[in-house]
């Protein structure tokens, strides 16, 4: 293992050395490497984002967000009447004592979590707060509350059909349920669509889970520091994820797993401290998010603008219905497939309807966004696509300027979040990207130590241009995993209504029961 | 009344003298049992990645193998050795919760344990195992210096 991380440091160290060479090149490379993505994504990215017709709605929104209504009702608003029970499981109430040391629900939560909870969470609800208006929230913790159904759902079925090895390790996600439960079903196809899945899933593990990360992460860090070459950046990046992922150097990750829940905890702390030292403000926000809900108070599209803005968020977000959790989530110990459903129907909740709307309530409270004092809407930028801000600002921008005008050295702190959010959500991406990976090449040293390398050349390349298609068709290959898992969902869904009767007339008569701890 | 004595151990000289104090009182009782227990400290509310989960089943066979033939057996077998009747267990968990638990479960009339190993930082704000154990344990306990 030492040997491998001396390679790759030296690779790093001569990448690094070479770099200035390239990046003087870069821009013709860039434009290049633009141009001719650009063409070749341009209509698998169109048809991803396409609008209803007539309509400014991109039809996906819609695909997750039917989906998630339908799992809610299908299921009889499982995330309401299960609620209290997947935090009894979460804290450990029925977990047999003798599984100690297993990995608990709580740890499959908190390790799925870390995956969603990032700059959707941060950069994401700025822009759709700066778009939509604070009634994208309302929309927005709308769509969070449904998409439990569907996370419910899809781990549901990652721990039931999970594939377990001699040796004790575990492999899950929607590609084995598709293919195992399609078969069991009797329906043709299963085989296809999980190939489909894991082709999706590298491609949004490399785009959105990577490249993304890393090209955000840059922008945040450049913005404090100064301006500097983003490859920088993304040899830096890309050595310690090499670090990681190849080197074994597991001291680097267990840092950053113990680090990001207490910079998440230090979020919402600050955002409340800001809530209480404004809580005559309160009211007034609740009432601008309903409002504007219905409304849409000036902003550009009117509430139709809001709503789109708000769905949209909460599905980048919180990934429900993507299928990603699914993976995270299959290597829980339980012989209850579906007690993982119930735990994962809360990572929606804590990320988008807790985390996501105190950004919101933070943007709206400090009044970033300009009210025009006579009618009381908010008044447009220039170009009429966009509420004005104090400083001009939007996406991470914005939620840093609404917190800093409370806490003056909160961007810094801000800062830091965003770069190990982004870290740690590449760390969980390059393992669904692994996964979907071995999937369709097999497990072994060789395959595995290629996607790796994929991956963390994936860093300096997102790091270092700013390459908008990539960006874009990497967006849109997350989104199309969602459309291959949703679908596969619709015939699956009944496999887990079986798994909740059973459970449910067992937790009824007694045959599950807490364990006294 | 049988006596079950439970001793807990810790791979450390503090277990080898809780095991030495165990073995002189139990030789001075007329009929008595041993149990030797070795808990892996483990919370199920830590932060781990996607791939440690993976693994982790495996890494769980394992820590309880080396647990096993490193420390439990061998105590085992010397309390064999010498005339003993005794049994050993390895589990993971909080280590004072966990002892108790198993005591309780396992019938133990009472606990022998070693003082605190280390007297870290850490163990002056949360308190060590055998201070946990002490306050909360159902059974007697004995804590050998």
């Amino acid at each position: 293992m030492k040997n491998i991380a001396k390679t790759g440091l030296l690779a790093a160290t001569t990448a690094l050395m070479a770099s200035p060479l390239a990046a003087q090149d870069a821009p013709g490379i860039d434009e290049r490497v633009n141009e001719v993505f650009a063409n070749v994504t341009g209509p698998f990215v169109s048809a991803i984002f396409a609008p209803f017709p007539g309509t400014e709605f991109p039809w996906i929104v819609m695909w997750l967000v039917i989906a998630a209504t339908i799992f809610t009702l299908y299921f009889g608003f499982v995330q309401f009447r299960y609620f209290k029970h997947a935090i009894q499981l979460v804290k450990g109430d029925y977990s047999d004592p003798n599984d100690a040391g297993e990995v608990s629900h709580f740890q499959a939560l908190a390790t799925a979590l870390s995956g969603t909870v990032g700059l959707g969470n941060i950069a994401g609800v700025a822009v759709a707060v700066g778009i939509g208006g604070p009634g994208a929230t309302f929309w927005m913790i709308l769509a969070g509350l449904l998409g439990m159904a569907s996370k419910f759902t899809e781990c549901t079925l990652g721990v039931k059909y999970r594939n377990e090895y001699p040796d004790g390790t575990v492999s899950g996600g929607p590609m084995y349920y598709i293919s195992k439960g399609f078969k069991e079903l009797g329906i043709p196809g299963g085989g296809f669509l999980a190939i489909l899945f894991s082709v999706f899933c590298i491609l949004g593990a490399l785009g959105g889970g990577n490249m993304f990360q890393a090209n955000q992460a840059h922008a945040q860090i450049s913005g404090i520091v100064g301006d500097y070459p983003g490859w920088i950046t993304g040899i830096v990046f890309a050595g310690v994820v090499f670090a990681v992922i190849v080197g074994g150097i597991k001291s680097i990750a267990n840092v950053t797993e113990k680090v990001v829940p207490f910079m998440g905890i230090m979020y919402v702390g600050a955002a409340l401290i800001i809530l209480a030292v404004n809580y005559d403000m309160i009211g007034w926000a609740f009432g601008q998010i309903f409002a504007g809900a219905f409304t849409g108070l000036g902003v550009a599209g009117g509430f139709v603008g809001a709503l789109i803005q708000g769905f949209k968020r909460a599905a980048f977000s919180n990934e429900a219905g993507v299928g990603s959790a699914a993976i995270a989530h299959s290597a829980v110990k339980t012989k209850e497939p579906i007690t993982e459903g119930f735990v994962s129907l809360l990572e929606p909740l804590i990320d988008t309807v807790v985390i996501c709307t105190m950004t919101a309530l933070v943007i709206v409270i400090s009044q970033q966004l300009i009210i025009d004092p006579e009618t009381g809407n908010y008044v447009l930028n220039e170009a009429g696509n966009a509420i004005s801000t104090v400083d001009g600002n939007s996406g991470v921008a914005l939620t840093s300027a609404a917190f800093g005008s409370s806490i003056s050295w909160f961007p810094y702190v801000l800062a830091l979040a965003v770069v190990l959010f982004a870290f740690s959500t590449m760390i969980s991406w390059s393992y669904y990207g692994l996964k979907a990976w071995t999937y369709l090449f097999g497990e072994g040293k060789g395959s595995e130590l290629t996607f790796k390398i994929i991956f963390c050349v994936f860093i300096v390349i997102g790091a270092a241009a700013s390459l908008g298609p990539v960006i874009d068709f990497s967006d849109a290959a997350i989104f199309a995993m969602a459309v291959v898992n949703i679908f596969c969902l619709y015939f699956l869904m009944k496999l887990v209504k079986v798994e909740l009767f059973s459970y449910a007339s067992r937790l009824q008569s007694g045959e599950i029961r807490k364990f006294a701890h | 009344m049988t006596a079950k004595i439970v001793i807990g151990l810790d791979g450390t000289d503090t277990g080898e003298r809780a095991l030495a104090f165990a073995k002189d009182l139990a030789s001075k009782l007329d009929a008595c049992e041993l149990l030797a227990i070795y808990v892996i400290e483990w919370s199920p509310f830590t932060f781990q990645t996607a791939e440690e989960n993976e693994q982790r089943h495996k890494r769980r066979e394992e820590e309880i193998a080396l647990a096993t033939t490193r420390i439990v057996d061998p105590a085992v077998q010397a309390l064999h050795d010498t005339g003993f009747n005794a049994t050993g267990l390895v589990r993971h968990g909080d280590v004072a919760e966990t002892l108790n638990r198993l005591a309780v479960e396992n019938g133990g009339t009472q606990i022998i344990v070693g003082r605190a190993s280390s007297d870290g930082f850490a163990k002056r704000i949360f308190g060590s195992s055998t201070q946990n154990l002490v306050m909360h344990a159902d059974v007697p306990v004995t804590v050998v210096g």
